[in-house]
């Protein structure tokens, strides 16, 4: 309680209060991610269930157009889904898929600006020199390899199962660069005070060093860089799928329901792909906004 | 200067070789290519004359240099799905690709300079604003979305502009382009825009800040001091000196643009090398991934060579900063 209050009364929830976009943002990204968390209790259709489908529903339009019907708020696609349940439970794919491919990139990109940064001489210089080269490529262009690799590599059959954890890997390798060129630099500063040199008087491993003395203190930066590669990796997670080389359709994500729209926009169902689009540009743009908010209030140049 | 070069060249040799032999991996570990080539009743004297014939039973090294010497020459087997050339496919699509990466290039350079210089110059006009604010919306778009929702406006609901291909093309010697037919330019509007408009925010907010940073300088005040117009100011001296990192970003830029390439080339069905390879990458056609993947290897190290020796002409900072630090 205590803690809440002077959360409440500190300079970061003070900054929240007075930008009322951001405010809007917060507001947006909580309600994106409580329905997709809990899609299962807030979709009014589960989309996955075939007994529950019924194709003369298919094509629906919106409920306040003429043929609506008001039990498809959002329309239905060619199967009879419910749009606004699909979104739902696809931006909870496309939420998994960024949140853990942002974790373990994090977690990567950490260790390895670490020991770069620590250790530093030849291992450091092949480090940076790796990751020298491969920021010169975009991140969408090395995801697609990774994926278009893992498919021919892995067995057909086992292609659906293991779809997800290829696509986390993908985007997750893709973007540990600028974890590690970041925390790599703050721990060459972090590395020459006082406190890391008494750690070492007192013979604790350099190991231990890094990861308990050094690591807290070069966090604050990599945070903020995390909630805004979470908007990035749910971009690609959803080009990887509008390409075909992401999820599986039998478990869409957004991008993956883009697609299946993106073949009905000349036959007038403009719907199948509008809201899936629209609710993933929403998103995006809200975590974006809450990035950089969280960037400046944070930035203590800036107060 | 030449001891740079050289040092840039070795650089960019190492990372091809680097390349080429995930390409030659993809090639050899994954997936057996003689099962892959031969039809599924080959016997096996069949499969052994064939690896015979492929080089397969040779050592590793040997095998790679081959592929290495192959590759350079652009013999890079024939596509499992088309039963063609790889090389031929490729140079037969790239005109397309080149072609729209060159509008889309453009197009972010003719319009972003002149809006990054109009946000910097007035930066509090509601203008400015609205062109900030337009920005940061076409950053969260993804490229995807903005060539469906261009579809959809202007091809489907307004039905004034072509949806997908290349409309017609005509053969300059092997070049096929579609600058010189009015159905031909009429398909690039759409794919360009899409194609453009990312880079295009990239340039007009990076001309925006630079400028914002220029006119700060001394020697802008000092002109302004000297009586000269507000014209002279700002395009003859503030303009100029922004455009050295705007040419060096654009430059880097020219490589995710044809990357970026598959994604607009998938949308709008557009026949060029990124629809081939996500076609491959569907069908796992290997030979024409590990090609896709060499070019695309040596257009971003040569596009990187050239930056890198451009900034060093430009900059003379750069060269004894270089030469003092030894090494990197």
């Amino acid at each position: 309680m205590d803690a809440l209050r002077r959360f409440m009364d500190g300079d970061i929830f003070y900054s929240f209060r007075r930008s009322p976009l951001t405010i809007v943002a917060a507001v947006v990204t909580v309600v994106c991610v409580f329905s997709a968390v809990f899609a299962g209790w807030v979709a009014p259709h589960n989309p996955f269930d075939l007994k529950t489908l019924n194709l003369l529903d298919a094509f629906t339009p919106p409920a306040w157009t003429d043929r609506g019907n008001p039990n498809f708020l959002l329309g239905t696609d060619d199967q009879g889904r419910d749009v606004l349940s699909a979104i739902m439970y696809g931006s909870r794919v496309s939420l998994m898929v960024g949140f853990f491919a942002v974790m373990l990139a994090m977690v990567v990109g950490i260790a390895l600006g670490l020991v770069s940064g620590y250790v530093g001489g030849k291992v450091d210089a092949f480090i940076m020199r790796v990751a020298d080269v491969q920021l010169s490529f975009p991140a969408i262009l090395i995801a697609l390899l990774i994926d278009g690799v893992a498919r021919v590599a892995l067995p057909k059959d086992s292609h659906d199962t293991l779809a997800l954890y290829v696509l986390v890997l993908a985007i997750a390798a893709s973007g540990w660069v600028q974890y590690a060129r970041t925390v790599r630099g703050s721990t060459l500063v972090e590395r020459n005070k006082e406190y890391v040199q008494a750690a070492r008087v007192i013979g604790r491993h350099p190991v231990a060093i890094m990861f308990s003395h050094v690591l807290p203190n070069v966090l604050g930066p990599v945070l903020v860089l995390a909630t805004l590669h979470i908007a990035t990796a749910i971009i690609t997670e959803a080009t990887l799928s509008f390409l075909g080389v992401g999820v599986p359709p039998t478990q869409p994500s957004l991008g993956t329901l883009i697609r299946i729209g993106n073949d009905f926009l000349f036959s007038g169902e403009w719907w199948i792909t509008v809201f899936p689009g629209a609710w993933l540009v929403i998103m995006v743009l809200a975590m974006n906004l809450l990035g950089d908010w969280l960037r400046d209030a944070l930035n203590p140049k800036l107060r | 200067m030449i001891a740079f070069v050289i040092r840039r060249l070795v650089q960019g040799v190492l990372v091809m070789l680097v390349v080429g032999f995930i390409a030659f991996s993809l090639f050899n570990f994954v997936g057996d290519p003689v099962s892959l080539m031969l039809p599924p009743e080959a016997t096996q004297a069949d499969r052994q004359a064939m690896r015979e014939n492929l080089g397969l039973d040779r050592p590793f090294y040997v095998q790679f240099t081959t592929f290495v010497a192959n590759a350079v020459q652009g013999n890079f087997g024939i596509s499992l799905r088309l039963g063609r050339p790889v090389s031929a496919l490729l140079v037969e699509r790239m005109p397309a690709t080149l072609e729209l990466a060159f509008i889309a290039a453009s197009l972010a350079l003719v319009v972003g300079i002149p809006l990054g210089v109009y946000t910097g110059l007035h930066r509090n006009s509601w203008l400015s604003r609205l062109f900030l604010a337009g920005s940061l919306i076409g950053v969260s778009l993804p490229t995807f979305l903005i060539g469906i929702f261009l579809i959809l406006i202007f091809a489907v609901w307004l039905g004034v502009l072509p949806s997908f291909g290349r409309g017609d093309t005509v053969m300059v010697g092997a070049w096929s382009t579609g600058f010189l037919t009015t159905s031909g330019l009429r398909a690039l509007i759409l794919p360009s825009i899409t194609l453009g408009l990312f880079q295009l925010t990239l340039i007009m907010r990076l001309v925006r800040s630079e400028m914002l940073e220029v006119l700060r300088t001394d020697y802008i005040k000092f002109a302004r001091a000297r009586g000269l117009t507000s014209r002279a100011v700002n395009f003859g001296h503030a303009l100029k000196n922004t455009l050295v990192p705007v040419i060096t970003i654009t430059g880097l830029q020219l490589g995710s643009i044809i990357a970026f390439a598959i994604i607009t080339e998938t949308v709008f069905q557009w026949p060029g090398m990124g629809l081939l390879f996500i076609q491959a990458v569907q069908f796992a056609d290997i030979p024409v991934m590990a090609a896709y993947l060499c070019l695309i290897g040596f257009i971003f190290v040569v596009i990187n060579l050239v930056v890198d020796m451009l900034y060093y002409l430009v900059d003379p900072r750069l060269r004894i900063d270089r030469s003092a630090a030894g090494g990197h």
